[in-house]
């Protein structure tokens, strides 16, 4: 009898040499969520606007920024949709599980949008105008990357629908 | 004082899903060679080339230096540029910068794309940023949809409007031979029934891949006055690059960087009122329900208005203002060619060139570029010589 031939498995752990700085304030925005379970955007002085995630220069004004500001994490939904076809992700050099659902979330206190991942992947369950809340990866677990945010998750259905 | 500059030629390649007869570099020299057939010059005539195609790709890179014997480009000035999807105005309206300078007389604009060869999505996906919004972007298609979310809840806009849209471009494109649908024409009822690819965009209201070519022939007055019969005067352009971060982008509001590099070419070319004072237009609408939304920032009609101005068929060949007798982005998608065809289609109509997607008496044109992070450029053509 002849050997048995030997399976292996390698690693879909794709290993990609990129590592870039987040900065102060980015550093600051993983630090809140893993200390306070809360957000910090920044306000510019001059157009008065809060962004988050926090950032060391207002675009439209073209000035520094220094005010950082608490914000909850809670928000609602301007803009959804549910990715329905698989594709590579660059990042990972893996699929993307799909479906999911990736959302624009106005945050409470905020001017501007935050984009992350929505867990409802019905079309008939979500709706723009809809609360959602943060759900955050127990501190421990957190490794000061957007997904110490496990997903957004919808609070309330607007009365009247 | 920028110089007089006009459009005399263009050439592009008879658009498929894959051309693996050609290489790249193979498929730009046909588009090129038909520029120059188009205005009767051969390559020794032209002064500078500029050439962009989509970073990342073919993950080739300086394809200026790389494509040199299918542009034409050996021991030219050349330079490439490449802004997403705008690359294809970008390159025109940097072609007729370099005219309009009064340092080149004849210069040669070059779009083009292999997209058979290349990961789209995931090269689309790496122009999000790393830290914030890679994680949950997941390239174009889902990105429109989230815009076209919010329209749908601001306006009470409907999937079947949507597919009034599509059904324009696929019905236009059966005129224009160049066309990657060309002979291939759907109904309603197939677009509204086509698989959902990101809720609620569908198959039907997507555009292909492509693998294509497009070359532009730029000259200055006294050249273009020479060599072309009727050539296509550059009226007016505007660029409008807004992102810093896509959540910045508010999708509540219409498009503004359209809105605000249209309101800067409009007045620049005279334009009062865009559905009567443009004969045509062709516009960058790379799914259906821009092309609802984005006529409302270009002031064909207003906010909301989009649904019924399309199903008015104003935008319809014999409409009051023809959008993409192409068959548009949605027909065509050689991303990196994509807003040059724009140019060249809006060219094209004002040179009377068009055969069978001809629309009649074509005075003034307007072209559009559209790229992903929700920046805009504009194009004004005409066929009498600016003041």
């Amino acid at each position: 009898m002849s050997a048995p031939e030997l399976l292996t498995m390698t690693s879909p752990d794709v290993g990609m040499p990129y590592e870039w700085s987040i900065g102060i304030y980015g550093s600051k925005f993983f630090q809140e969520i893993r200390a306070h379970q809360r957000f910090v955007g920044i306000r510019c002085p001059q157009c008065g606007k809060v962004r988050v995630p926090p950032r060391r220069v207002c675009g439209t004004c073209f000035r520094e920024l220094d005010e950082l500001v608490p914000l909850p994490p809670t928000g609602t939904i301007i803009a959804f949709t549910i990715v329905n076809y698989p594709f590579i992700d660059p990042a990972t050099g893996l699929e993307r599980p799909v479906p999911y659902t990736y959302g624009y979330i106005q945050l409470d206190g905020a001017d501007n949008i935050f984009s992350h991942i929505i867990n409802e992947t019905d079309e008939t369950r979500i709706k723009v105008g809809m609360r959602v809340r943060a759900v955050f990866k127990p501190a421990a677990e957190m490794q000061g990357n957007i997904q110490d945010i496990r997903h957004f998750e919808i609070i309330e259905v607007k009365h009247g629908e | 004082m920028a110089r007089r500059v006009a459009i005399i030629g263009t050439g592009q390649t008879h658009h498929r899903s894959q051309r693996r007869d050609v290489n790249g570099r193979e498929m730009i020299h046909e588009a090129v060679q038909r520029a120059l057939a188009d205005c009767e010059l051969t390559m020794r005539d032209i002064d500078a080339v500029v050439i962009g195609n989509m970073d990342h790709f073919e993950a080739i890179n300086s394809v200026d230096t790389w494509s040199v014997e299918g542009s034409g480009g050996v021991m030219k000035p050349i330079m490439k540029v490449t802004t997403g999807g705008t690359t294809g105005t970008s390159v025109a309206i940097a072609a007729y910068y370099h005219v309009a300078s009064g340092m080149f007389d004849k210069v040669l604009a070059i779009g083009w794309e292999k997209n058979s060869e290349s990961d789209t999505t995931g090269a689309i996906v790496t122009c999000s940023d790393p830290i914030w919004d890679r994680y949950s972007y997941s390239g174009a298609i889902p990105s429109l949809a989230t815009e076209a979310s919010a329209y749908m809840e601001k306006y009470g806009a409907t999937q079947r409007d949507a597919a009034r849209v599509a059904l324009r471009e696929r019905t236009h494109a059966q005129n224009n031979p160049y066309a990657h649908m060309h002979g291939r024409p759907l109904t309603l009822d197939e677009i509204l029934d086509s698989p959902m690819l990101a809720y609620p965009i569908k198959l039907g209201d997507i555009c292909p891949r492509t693998d294509g070519a497009a070359a532009v022939v730029f000259a200055a007055e006294d050249v273009a006055e020479k060599l072309a019969p009727r050539p296509a005067w550059i009226k007016a352009t505007a660029v409008r690059h807004t992102y810093s971060w896509f959540g910045d982008v508010d999708q509540r509001t219409g498009l503004e960087s359209l809105e605000r590099a249209a309101r800067e070419a409009y007045a620049a070319a005279g334009i009062k009122n865009p559905a009567e004072d443009f004969d045509v237009a062709e516009l960058y609408l790379p799914y259906s329900y821009a092309g609802l939304k984005w006529i409302e920032s270009l002031g064909f009609c207003g906010p909301g208005q989009g649904p019924q101005f399309i199903w008015d068929g104003h935008t319809d060949m014999g409409g009051k203002i023809p959008v993409n007798p192409s068959g548009g982005v949605m027909s065509t998608n050689c991303i990196g060619a994509t807003a040059l065809l724009r140019v060249a289609e809006a060219a094209i109509q004002v040179m009377g060139k068009g055969g069978a997607r001809q629309v009649p008496d074509v005075k003034t044109a307007l072209a559009t570029g559209f790229g992903g992070c929700w920046w805009s450029d504009v194009v004004i053509l005409g066929k009498e010589k600016p003041a």
